[in-house]
């Protein structure tokens, strides 16, 4: 609607990804000669006065156009002339200034996301004008083995939760014979709470693409999967379009760039299961089959996909490749503390009043992130609990939030960063009510294949009804102790294994909830 | 003229043979197949099955096993429209309960039902990845966002009128 009426007062529009900035959707940026200036929220019926006001004013050469967000609604207009100094203050929507210097965005290191929110999703020129391939290039000059120690000397670990690191696993991949080798993308995404992958395929989805193809490079791969959840039909319809702009490029295929290197890419679109999301149990739906988790050894690196020798990966994993081979490990390295290297994309979600993408280097910390970028509650009220890592991730009191943003910090306070969603609450929410949800989601979810998981979730719902409805109430508590114990060490995967993280920190940081 | 129910059923086994047709050469084509049988024919019927199971030559009882698996997959008619409040835990920050509970309320139906003139199915769903923008709600795979009790009356009330 906001383009549309864009484009009636003349604007060359636009529609790129989101910058990540979800509150002020939707976003119209404006291509002037000093940079993209911003003004958001815009609704429809603002348009037209900001037009008035000189919004697309003058333009003394024409320039390629504008710009805007994700949102429906959005559609961007680029376009020439500095904005004219009436809109400043006006009434209707609200003038941003330069986008990249608004605090929020000055605050990010951008390199996973580099791109997102600042191109077209599907125009392969913008891809190219901004960077796209450099990295893909870099990788077809050297050797398999050059890329894979590449990645290794970047420190990336994935992304998807458990933090392997990803050099480590490809050279696994490199190392094996087999007549057909896999690179799978994960891109379930089922934790509430995180959305980047969504983000980054709707935003950027050659990036993604182009991570995968030098994966493919660096372990001998010839076919590439993308198993996207079916909650993200935008997200398919994405990337099943710029999968075919990268075939027609010859991104794709054989002879990808004119070297010798064969590869084509397949999205499979996954069926509402969030259990799918471990990695053995995509294998299996990828398969056809139910998404039950397999036993390991052996691991996917070298029975995965049909028992073939397969990369698993996040889209964040896969993504940051590209930047890393472009820009050399050592840059990527530099970045981050610790055995924490580069930069994570953290999520902002739940009742927070600036909700959206950070990307920065690890080392931020869980306040820095949730009260100066977030603003705090959207409700107003105080905050009183963050969950970061999705549903299988720790609850974490205020008096927690100078905890480092990284993967040592975190193990050692009993949480976990995961895909580095963080969802806030306030202090209107009843903690004991969020363990409970924990054991039901588990217990939904649960592909039923072993029985500390299957039977425990059940068994734990029950215990904690029992417990807010006080009976018996410290044997309870001392019952549930026992469940999440018997549970962490006797699941098969970590569905059942870390389902008593957000329980056990429920009930250690909140455990007045438990006795009212 | 008239069409009986049994003509009905065979057209229906052509159409379920003709997408397996079309998708078995895939690399793990089952779940691709039953998303298309559900996209073109709106629910994967029992009836088709066997089908299935036949044109890709493995038991019946698999195809079974995969179709009641995954909860996209709906084995009877859903509504004319499909409306899913995400139930996860960002949503809730922001109210999704008590904006499920209006929904259930308002509609006379419980999650996974269809009200009784076929108009709406109501389905939880968890997280679709607008947790910043919580409760969420996506009405036949679009996205709504801050969806309050009288916006989700409102998203309701067009797709009843539609
Ligand atoms: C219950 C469960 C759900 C998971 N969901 C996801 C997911 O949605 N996306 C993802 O990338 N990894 C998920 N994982 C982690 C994967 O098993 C695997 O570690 C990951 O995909 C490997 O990629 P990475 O090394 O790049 O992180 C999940 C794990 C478990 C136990
Ligand atoms: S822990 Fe749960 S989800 Fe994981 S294998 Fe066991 S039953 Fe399946
Ligand atoms: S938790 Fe509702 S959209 Fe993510």
């Amino acid at each position: 609607m906001v383009a549309e009426r864009l484009t009636a007062a003349g604007a060359d529009v636009v529609r790129t990804g989101s910058r990540g900035m979800l509150w002020l959707e939707p976003l119209v940026e404006v291509e002037t000669p000093a940079g993209r200036v911003g003004y958001g929220p815009v609704a429809p019926e603002d348009v037209d006065g900001l037009v008035a006001a000189g919004m697309l004013a003058a333009p003394e050469r024409p320039t390629r156009r504008a710009e805007t967000s994700d949102s429906p609604e959005g559609g961007r207009v680029v376009h020439p002339g500095p904005a004219s100094p009436a809109i400043r203050h006006g009434e209707s929507g609200v003038y941003l200034g330069l986008v990249e210097d608004l605090p929020w965005m000055r605050r990010q290191q951008r390199v996973t996301f580099a791109r997102v929110g600042v191109v077209d999703p599907l125009s392969a020129d913008d891809y190219v004008t901004h960077g796209g391939l450099t990295g893909l290039r870099a990788a077809l000059r050297t050797s398999p083995t050059a890329v894979v120690e590449a990645v290794v000397e970047s420190g990336l670990r994935g992304r998807g939760g458990a933090g392997f690191p990803t050099g480590i696993k490809w050279r696994t991949v490199l190392g094996a014979e087999a007549d057909v080798k896999f690179v799978c993308c994960n891109a379930d995404e089922g934790d509430s709470g995180t959305f980047a992958d969504r983000m980054l395929i709707e935003g950027d989805p050659f990036t993604l693409i182009e991570g995968m193809t030098i994966a493919a490079h660096a372990v001998g791969a010839t076919e590439g999967y993308v198993y996207l959840r079916s909650e993200y039909p935008d997200a398919v319809e994405t990337l099943t379009a710029a999968i075919g702009v990268a075939r027609e490029r010859g991104w794709l295929g054989e002879r990808i760039l004119d070297s010798d290197l064969t590869f084509d890419l397949h999205v499979r679109v996954g069926a509402g299961a969030y259990i799918c999301g471990e990695e053995t149990s995509m294998l299996e739906s990828l398969e056809g089959k139910r998404g039950q988790v397999r036993a390991k050894p052996p691991i996917p690196a070298l029975e995965g996909l049909f028992g073939r020798p397969t990369v698993v990966n996040n889209v964040l994993s896969l993504a940051s490749v590209p930047a890393i081979l472009a820009d050399g490990a050592a840059s990527y390295a530099a970045l981050g503390v610790g055995r924490s290297r580069g930069t994570s994309v953290f999520q902002l979600g739940g009742n927070v009043a600036r909700g959206g993408i950070v990307e920065t280097a690890f080392g931020i910390t869980l306040g820095e992130l949730v009260e100066d970028l977030g603003g705090g509650t959207a409700s107003g009220r105080p905050a009183r609990a963050v969950q970061v890592g999705g549903p299988l991730g720790a609850y974490l009191p205020v008096e927690k939030f100078d905890l480092s943003m990284d993967y040592e910090a975190f193990t050692e306070a009993g949480a976990m960063l995961g895909h580095g969603g963080i969802v806030v609450f306030d202090d209107t929410v009843d903690m004991a009510a969020m363990a409970r949800f924990a054991f039901s989601f588990c217990a939904e979810e649960s592909c039923g294949k072993c029985t500390p998981c299957r039977v425990g979730a059940v068994r734990g719902v029950e215990t904690i009804d029992r417990i807010r409805t006080g009976q018996d109430r410290e044997k309870n508590l001392v019952l549930l102790e026992d469940l999440c114990e018997l549970m962490t060490d006797g699941s098969l995967c970590a569905m059942g294994g870390l389902t008593p993280m957000p329980v056990r920190s429920a009930v250690q940081h909140f455990g007045e909830d438990f006795t009212r | 003229m008239s069409i009986d129910v049994s003509d009905l059923a065979a057209l229906r086994v052509e159409r379920v043979r003709a997408i397996a047709g079309r998708l078995r050469e895939l690399r793990g084509p089952l779940l691709p197949i039953l998303h298309a049988v559900q996209h073109e024919l709106g629910h994967v019927d029992p009836a088709d099955v066997p089908v299935i199971a036949d044109v890709l030559n493995i038991a019946v009882a698999e195809v079974h096993g995969v179709v009641t698996f995954y909860r996209d997959f709906r084995r009877e008619p859903g509504g004319r429209a499909t409306v899913r409040i995400c139930r996860a835990e960002a949503c809730q920050a922001v109210g999704a309960e008590a904006l499920a509970a209006h929904a259930t309320r308002r509609l006379g139906v419980g999650f996974g039902e269809t009200t009784s003139d076929r108009a709406i199915s109501l389905d939880e769903v968890f997280c679709l990845g607008n947790c910043a923008l919580g409760p969420a709600v996506q009405v036949d795979g679009t996205l709504h966002g801050r969806v309050s009790p009288a916006r989700l009356d409102a998203l309701l009330g067009e797709v009843a009128t539609a």
